[in-house]
């Protein structure tokens, strides 16, 4: 077995026994990403030679005594959460030469815990994408299928890890952006309850929706990580000083008397493939052999969630991109020499269209006149879904619905029909809009040999039944297990 | 047509806190550009905003000094607009829900109390500076002053000349200043205005079209903005013409105010909740803390000089105008206890070389202690009032005691009858001429013989004596 190949569980097992050491597993990783990355692209940036210096550093921590479950692991970071010394652009060519002077607060935990960092994966520009095709900087292949999309935003995280290119990742969910590339790519991927981890350092696109979380290859893996993650940040306000359990915890417990709910109105979902539907129908059935007891739901609300949601996040990404003006740092447009000419030609050069439809779309949500109609509107409608979560989770523990309406598609299929695009976030924006724990598991393959996830939801806080069932049913079944043939 | 003006301000004053509103840099004025940055105000992508509480209990302590009522939940928004001195291409506002709002303050106008609404208190962030150097085709912005906590303050339009315009402004910055929030200082920019005007027929319900006003950097230039600008909306009504609603910035130069943009060229700022920051929720706790911390104010302090010192109001006004110069005058009223003299000399001879050496009450030369005890001395007798003020004037300028100077410069009155009369005689005995005129009815030389025995004394005889030792000797 090659040491890519192994989870951080694993891999942690043996550094703590002094069976591997880190540079050993990160030069391993180093490796595999000099082979496969040609054919995948999911790296913006590798960090090699620093990777060995904080493995070097890592191992000599262990021999110290020093460990913890992410000591010496390497791993990949997605390119909007900003690292110290280590350039972070976004997937934008408007911060290609940004090198950030400070770290984000997940990366000063990361480090403190002895993780090593092995480069920046790839992403829709700005995290604006389900396919990571508005990357400006490349273009990242679904390690499955070469041909297809690996998902977005968080496309180059769950694409990297799927082809073992790191042994876990942090990506960033404002719509879907983890839960949707990890069911793309075969992986497990968790957005975090609204608050669980601090939003300092990550790039803002929809700061109401935006939130960190892991990509792994396993359940173990996501805990592990969860635990590294979370937690009150007094940099960041709307971190929630909440207690952190041992997230690998819950995957002791058993499923009895665990009641997942069924959303109907899911189910009904137009376009719903049905290798997607067979494979979360069979889902329902494995969970209900280990004990669980499903039980219909309704979220009457959902209909309008993308329409919501395509209001408030670029509203919200209007001003959060507005910092983006060639001032300061980032790109500028130097031909220009008058303030108005150097904004425009700055900004219409250094954002791709994506993101810029999305900057022109917020601007005329909050402009005087509509405010009311689109931006308070959607506000509106965003609390009528918390309701219904509300509502759902008074018959439930956990709700299960697909991750997205298809598996993965081919590249350059959707890119001329954003509307289509945005469609495919339907399962997923509804735990951004209602700030609950979303997290997706391999629950079965298409026809085609494709990836399919499966969503679970919880209540705010509560991402442990989520760990639970996601464990439980992971044990049950050996869907993580396959890998792609790179 | 008679007309009358309505105007409304809009005051922004930097709160004095050590840190900035939404990081830990500090707030110092007058440091290199861009050395008191963090990521957080450089607008850094990724960074996130983290309130000072300090700023929340400055505007606490206004939002109570001017009688609002104080908003149990309000909320941060953004303001959005491009400009090079506000690195996130947005500044952090309150908009819909502000700290504090219906409030409140006295002012007076010749003898006449008057109350002055006041819409609004809200928090937010200053942004930097730009400086544009003429000889390099570059424009230069220094981040050191964004992020620094303003707080800004809407009046009704309540005020209807450039006079109460200015009297409000005077009240505010005395408020601030008591509350020690703000510099209260115009030239330096810690303390900002900018005018709404309009004019309307007298006896007329609905507003006119009005203009706002920019760049008012001085207590003068407000008024005489005003002034300028009032008269031009006369002119073009009584021509038969229409008032434009627009910004019109004030050149102190020129006297005169001119158009910078119109309504239609106005920003659409569209502000929405910072998402970044959570409700502000303020407790009674809170409120009452702050209730309690709350100093003496101007107006309570006046009509207690009123009543406990005997002063007329004028002199009661003056004296509570700053804070500062309230506490010198009761300190000096401590060590001697007669505030009417008192009072005399700190708003004469004190605040006459302060206004002079353009100094405030906190650099003055001169302590409490020192003029108290020079009071002492012309009380005791010891030197005329005359002397005094050249003593005053030698402490001053040395910082000297008062009781010192007099001594080294030999200033102790002579009161001594006798040594007078010596004097007197060598007078009259060298002016027999004028002697001779004031037998003959020309009294008026009285004066003359009096100048004449100071001079030979150097000042120091005491005049009382003069007087009726000459008198004495003339008539015989």
């Amino acid at each position: 077995m090659n040491l890519y190949e192994l989870t951080i569980n694993e891999a942690s097992g043996f550094l703590r026994k002094g069976e591997i050491s880190s540079k050993e597993l990160t030069g391993s990783v180093l490796d595999r990403i000099d082979s496969v990355e040609g054919k995948v692209g999911a790296y913006i940036t590798v960090a090699a030679e620093s990777a060995m210096k904080q493995a070097g550093y890592a191992d000599s921590e262990i021999s110290k005594g020093n460990i913890t479950p992410l000591t010496g692991v390497p791993l990949s970071i997605k390119d909007l959460i900003c690292t110290k010394g280590l350039r972070t652009t976004c997937a934008s060519r408007i911060l290609d030469n940004f090198v950030p002077p400070y770290d984000a607060s997940v990366i000063k935990k990361l480090k403190k815990a002895g993780a090593v960092i092995v480069g920046k994966t790839n992403m829709d520009e700005f995290a604006m994408g389900s396919s990571t095709e508005n990357s400006g900087i490349k273009v990242t292949h679904n390690p499955w299928d070469l041909s297809c999309i690996p998902g977005g935003s968080s496309g180059g995280s769950a694409a990297a890890v799927a082809a073992n290119m790191c042994l876990g990742s942090l990506g960033s969910d404002t719509g879907g952006s983890i839960r949707q590339p990890a069911s793309h790519c075969g992986v497990v991927g968790m957005k975090p309850t609204y608050g669980r981890v601090s939003r300092f350092g990550l790039v803002a696109f929809a700061s109401s929706l935006d939130q960190i979380g892991p990509v792994t290859k396993d359940v173990i893996d996501c805990g592990i990580l969860m635990n590294a993650v979370s937690g009150y940040d007094p940099g960041d306000s709307t971190s929630v000083p909440e207690d952190v359990p041992d997230y690998t915890s819950f995957c002791k417990e058993g499923l009895s008397g665990v009641t997942v709910g069924i959303p109907v109105e899911y189910h009904k979902a137009e376009g719903l493939d049905k290798n997607v539907f067979a494979a979360v129908k069979n889902g329902i059935s494995v969970l209900e052999d280990l004990g669980a007891v499903c039980v219909e739901v309704s979220l009457p609300h959902t209909k309008y969630a993308v329409a919501a949601y395509y209001v408030i996040a670029p509203s919200e990404a209007s001003s959060n991109l507005a910092r983006y003006d060639g001032v300061k740092y980032g790109f500028r447009d130097r031909e220009k020499s008058r303030l108005m000419d150097m904004y425009q030609s700055t900004r219409s050069k250094g954002f791709g269209p994506e993101v810029q439809r999305r900057i022109i779309l917020g601007t005329y949500s909050l402009s005087a006149g509509y405010y009311d109609a689109y931006y308070k509107k959607a506000t509106q409608v965003r609390t009528l879904i918390m309701e219904d979560f509300k509502n759902a989770f008074k018959a439930c523990d956990v709700i299960l619905s697909p991750v997205a309406p298809t598996p993965a598609f081919k590249t350059g299929e959707k890119t001329q029909d954003p509307l289509t695009m945005y469609l495919s976030d339907i399962f997923t924006i509804s735990a951004n809009l209602a700030g609950m724990p979303g997290m997706s598991i391999p629950c079965g393959f298409s026809a085609a040999g494709l990836p399919i996830g499966m969503q679970l939801m919880g209540k705010h806080f509560n991402e442990g039944i989520l760990l639970k069932t996601a464990y439980n049913f992971e044990q049950a079944t050996d869907f993580h297990k396959k890998k792609p043939k790179i | 047509m008679e007309f009358e003006s309505v105007i409304g301000l809009e005051i922004h004053a930097q709160l004095k806190t050590k840190t900035k509103i939404f990081c830990g840099c500090s707030t110092k004025f007058g440091a290199p550009p861009n050395t008191h940055t963090c990521p957080v105000c450089l607008g850094m992508p990724g960074v996130l905003p983290v309130l000072n509480k300090k700023v929340v209990e400055y505007s606490l302590r206004m939002a109570l000094a001017t009688n609002c009522k104080i908003n149990r939940q309000s909320r941060f928004a953004r303001k959005n607009y491009f400009y090079p001195d506000l690195p996130k291409g947005y500044q952090i506002s309150q908009y819909e829900l502000p700290i504090a709002e219906n409030g409140h303050v006295d002012i007076e106008i010749n003898s006449h109390k008057k109350r002055i609404g006041i819409t609004r208190i809200h928090m937010e962030e200053d942004a930097g500076k730009l400086t544009h150097n003429p000889d390099r085709p570059l424009s230069m912005v220094d981040f050191n002053r964004t992020g620094v906590p303003l707080i800004e303050i809407v009046s009704e339009p309540d005020l209807r000349s450039p006079e109460e315009a200015g009297a409000y402004l005077r009240q505010l910055r005395s408020i601030v200043r008591y509350l020690s929030i703000c510099d209260g200082n115009m030239e330096e920019g810690s303390f900002r205005c900018d005018a709404n005007v309009s004019i309307r027929p007298i006896g007329s319900e609905t507003f006119g079209t009005r203009a706002e006003l920019k760049n008012l950097n001085s207590f003068k230039h407000v008024e005489k903005a005003l002034q300028y600008e009032i008269t031009r909306q006369k002119e073009i009504l009584s021509d038969g013409g229409e008032v434009i609603q627009e910004t019109r910035l004030w050149s102190p130069d020129k006297n005169r105010t001119t158009s910078m943009r119109s309504k239609e060229e106005a920003h659409d700022y569209r502000y929405f909740p910072d998402p970044d920051l959570l409700p502000l929720v303020i407790d009674d706790t809170w409120i009452n803390n702050v209730k309690k911390s709350l100093p003496e104010l101007p107006d309570e302090r006046k009509i207690r000089f009123i009543n406990k010192f005997f002063l007329s109001s004028n002199d009661a006004e003056a004296l509570t105008s700053s804070r500062e110069l309230a506490e010198y005058f009761e300190e000096c009223v401590k060590q001697f206890p007669n505030p009417k003299q008192v009072c005399n000399w700190v708003m004469g001879e004190l605040l006459g070389l302060l206004n002079a050496e353009e100094k405030t009450i906190n650099e003055s030369p001169v302590s409490t202690g020192d003029l108290a005890g020079l009071l002492k001395l012309i009380d005791k007798g010891v030197i005329s009032g005359k002397i005094a003020k050249t003593v005053f004037e030698e402490m001053a300028k040395t910082g000297r005691a008062p009781e010192k100077i007099v001594k080294e410069k030999q200033l102790v009155q002579v009161t001594d009858v006798s040594a007078i009369e010596e004097v007197v005689s060598k007078i009259l005995s060298n002016n027999p001429k004028e002697v001779e005129a004031y037998k003959n009815g020309k009294t008026k030389l009285m004066g003359f013989f009096v100048g004449q025995v100071m001079k030979e004394t150097r000042g120091k005889a005491n005049p009382k004596i003069v007087n009726e030792v000459l008198k004495k000797r003339l008539i015989n």
